[in-house]
């Protein structure tokens, strides 16, 4: 047994986090939110040219065919950073939906988003407008998705929903590995969100005096956020785990856990950082918006719970 | 990233369930706290020593099997899935033996471990004083030279098992001019040995769980300091994280009581105000196991343990007692009958104080892992 990421896996996670950490992540994200998607376009090409768009496709199909672990590892990252788009969508659902081979390696290359709604745990279609592709499942059934053209508002602006309707006859079925490996996905996007919500407060903790002293230096801060830290590090190997084992009990496990510890993130950063933290102008609102918005989708907490009950 | 097991590990899984489905006594022994159940708790070591499964790990000279971490950790997965009784020497087999093998002599190690091993010497660990609890360094008993060795008093107290223990482990004071963490000696005491008052204190349930050490000039020979005179406080910490760290709880004592939770929570006909602490309960104890089998991974790879431990003592206390909570609640009127579930509880009440308080705990998160300023100490 060998529970921890591999080498290659800390590489590529070293990677994306370099390539994002340079480009305006929040900036892309609030223009998203605008209805202006170039600069976030930008990023998803940055993003598919290290592989990301790529790695639940087939190798026959040019993508590269990775496992789970990979999928996580990539999406712990792509929340750190808030990135905006269809994200479990595209690269984590679609790729599993898809037979086609032409779409797959537009998929793997980034000159194909995909987005999907599987009602009842995903109703809507994230960024239905931007996406070349909408899909809708149901019954296991897999159909062209055809979106209203107005979204409905999300807590989260940069996550723009769209109401589809089926159009067509079935383009295939699906068994419901498309829809775990979804929840899997945001399950890291979570958990990569809620570190950085973490470190956001930690850094913010150490440089704020009042009273005369860093308020990190208080224990009721410290003390709210050695509870995130517990909480964020024992829902990590929970991801993990689920990646490995890919049962529905462990994956709704990560999911909770995951998106629990996020939320708890959220809470204390918003608090430690004080009003500037509720303002529009700082950055901490995104991934507080964020958080709160996938708790909820992919299957909230009694959804997951329940489902970690009939297995055990 | 995987979480195979090997073929030796498996082997090794099976024999371990094989031998405790015919081994663990049924009905369960008396409590360990008091002299019957102490003395078959004692009995008990010794037969999982017969087997060679008393210290998996250690190596086969000292009635080890020279075990990976991931079979030690299966094992206590076999252990309390099958309900065997909890491990009277796990002070000394868990925190003296670790600081043994890190710090001790070869001739220590020869006279100690195999008596250990075998559940004939039982230690207790004597680290805590009246007016040294979580502030440890504020120690106050003491050592003085003497012709070959050293003569101990002062007063230690809340010494688990110490009332019929052997044995005990602790820090005295050697250096008379020292203060805090400086001039602290690391010392082994027979608890039979003239000059040695133990003063049992019964605990919640009324037994005698721990007990206070008065020493009087007692004598230790200088072949029972670990370690240099003087070096106590660095060789005691290797111990503190051990204890914190990995061993003192291993998941498997909670994977066992998760399930035996959601059966309860089954019988009681699936009531849908419990579903989520129950589920919570259940990925809880999951989410240790996942941790744990990292942290194995991360030791298996030369990794050391740190400051990451109190994230581990913090996240299973509350883990523990969350989870008796939800058993007493599932039994309404019938929880507060004496049973299993009320032993487990009132034992899961003392995890957030032992071995760290949870304030300490996450003062030692803020503060090492996130960097937040230090405390006045
Ligand atoms: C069941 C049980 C078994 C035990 N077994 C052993 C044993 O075998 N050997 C042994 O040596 N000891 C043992 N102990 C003792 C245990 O280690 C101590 O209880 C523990 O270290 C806390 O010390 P204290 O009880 O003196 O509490 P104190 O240190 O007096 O703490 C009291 C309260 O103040 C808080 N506090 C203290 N300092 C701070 C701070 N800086 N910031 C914030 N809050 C603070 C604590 O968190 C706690 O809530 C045992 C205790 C129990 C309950």
């Amino acid at each position: 047994m060998r529970f921890t990421p591999s080498p290659e896996q800390r590489q590529f996670a070293a990677s994306l986090h370099d390539l994002l950490s340079g480009a305006d992540t929040p900036g892309a994200v609030r223009a998203w939110a605008e209805g202006r998607p170039e600069p976030g376009l930008k990023l998803w090409r940055d993003l598919a040219d290290l592989g990301v768009t790529a790695l639940r496709v087939p190798e026959e199909c040019d993508g590269l065919g990775a496992g789970l672990t990979d999928l996580v590892i990539a999406f712990e990252v792509l929340g750190y950073h808030a990135v905006p788009g269809p994200l479990a969508e595209s690269v984590a659902v679609a790729p599993a939906l898809l037979g086609d081979g032409e779409r797959l390696r537009a998929l793997a290359a980034g000159r194909l988003l995909a987005t999907v709604a599987l009602p009842p745990h995903v109703p809507y279609a994230l960024d239905a407008d931007v996406a070349g592709l909408v899909l809708l499942v149901e019954n296991g059934a897999v159909y062209r998705g055809e979106p209203e053209t107005e979204p409905v508002r999300s807590v989260d602006a940069a996550r723009r929903l769209f109401r589809v309707a089926g159009t067509g006859g079935a383009l295939g079925a699906t068994d419901g590995s498309a829809f775990e490996a979804g929840v899997l996905a945001v399950a890291a996007e979570l958990l990569g969100a809620g570190q950085r919500l973490l470190d956001e407060a930690a850094a913010y903790a150490r440089q704020r005096h009042q009273y005369g002293r860093p308020i990190g230096s208080y224990q009721a801060l410290k003390h709210l956020l050695a509870d995130v830290v517990t909480r964020l590090e024992l829902a990590r190997p929970l991801v993990h785990g689920a990646a490995v084992t890919a049962t529905a009990r462990d994956v709704s496990a990560a999911k909770a856990a995951a998106g629990e510890a996020a939320y708890l993130a959220a809470r204390a950063a918003l608090q430690v950082h004080g009003a500037i933290g509720y303002t529009a102008e700082h950055h901490l609102g995104l991934w507080l918006t964020r958080v709160r918005a996938l708790t909820g989708a992919w299957g909230g907490g009694a959804y997951h719970r329940a489902r970690v009950l009939a297995g055990a | 990233m995987d979480l195979d097991l090997d073929a030796a590990t498996l082997d090794f899984r099976g024999e371990v369930r094989g031998w405790l489905a015919e081994h663990v006594p049924r009905p369960g022994l008396p409590s360990m706290d008091t002299a019957e159940g102490f003395a078959a708790h004692r009995e008990w070591e010794a037969t999982l020593a017969r087997a060679r499964l008393s210290v998996v790990t250690w190596p086969r000279e000292y009635t080890g099997r020279e075990a990976s971490l991931v079979q030690w950790l299966v094992f206590e997965e076999e252990y309390y899935a099958a309900g065997a009784p909890g491990r009277v020497s796990q002070n000394g087999i868990f925190m003296l033996a670790p600081t043994l093998f890190a710090h001790g002599t070869a001739e220590q190690r020869d006279r100690i471990l195999p008596a250990m091993a075998r559940g004939e010497q039982v230690w207790a660990q004597a680290w805590s004083e009246p007016e040294a609890g979580s502030d440890i360094a504020a120690l106050r008993s003491r050592a003085e030279r003497t012709d070959g060795g050293w003569l101990l008093s002062g007063q230690k107290t809340w010494s688990s098992r110490a009332a019929f223990a052997d044995r005990a482990f602790g820090l005295f004071r050697s250096d008379p001019s020292s203060s805090r963490h400086h001039g602290l000696t690391y010392f082994m005491i027979d608890l039979r040995a003239d000059g040695v008052t133990v003063r049992p204190i019964p605990q919640l349930d009324g037994e005698p769980g721990f007990a206070e050490i008065f020493l009087d000039e007692v004598f230790v020979p200088d072949a029972d300091v670990i370690g240099e005179p003087g070096n106590g406080w660095r060789v005691a910490m290797t111990t503190a994280n051990n204890e914190r760290g990995l061993s003192l709880r291993s998941p498997g004592r909670f994977l066992a009581a998760a399930d035996r939770l959601v059966d309860l929570w089954r019988q009681r006909g699936e009531p849908e105000w419990a579903a989520e602490r129950v589920a919570d309960a259940w990925i809880g104890a999951r989410a240790y196991q996942l941790y744990t089998y990292g942290t194995a991974t991360r030791l298996a790879e030369g990794g050391q343990l740190g400051p990451e431990s109190s994230v581990n003592k913090l996240y299973w206390s509350h883990l523990d007692l969350g989870l008796h909570e939800t058993a007493l609640d599932l039994l309404g009127a019938d929880g507060e009958l004496a049973g299993p579930w009320t032993d487990g509880y009132l034992f899961a009440l003392a995890g957030p104080i032992y071995g760290g308080t949870d304030q300490i705990q996450r003062n030692t998160i803020a503060e090492r892992l996130l960097g937040l300023p230090r405390e006045a100490r």
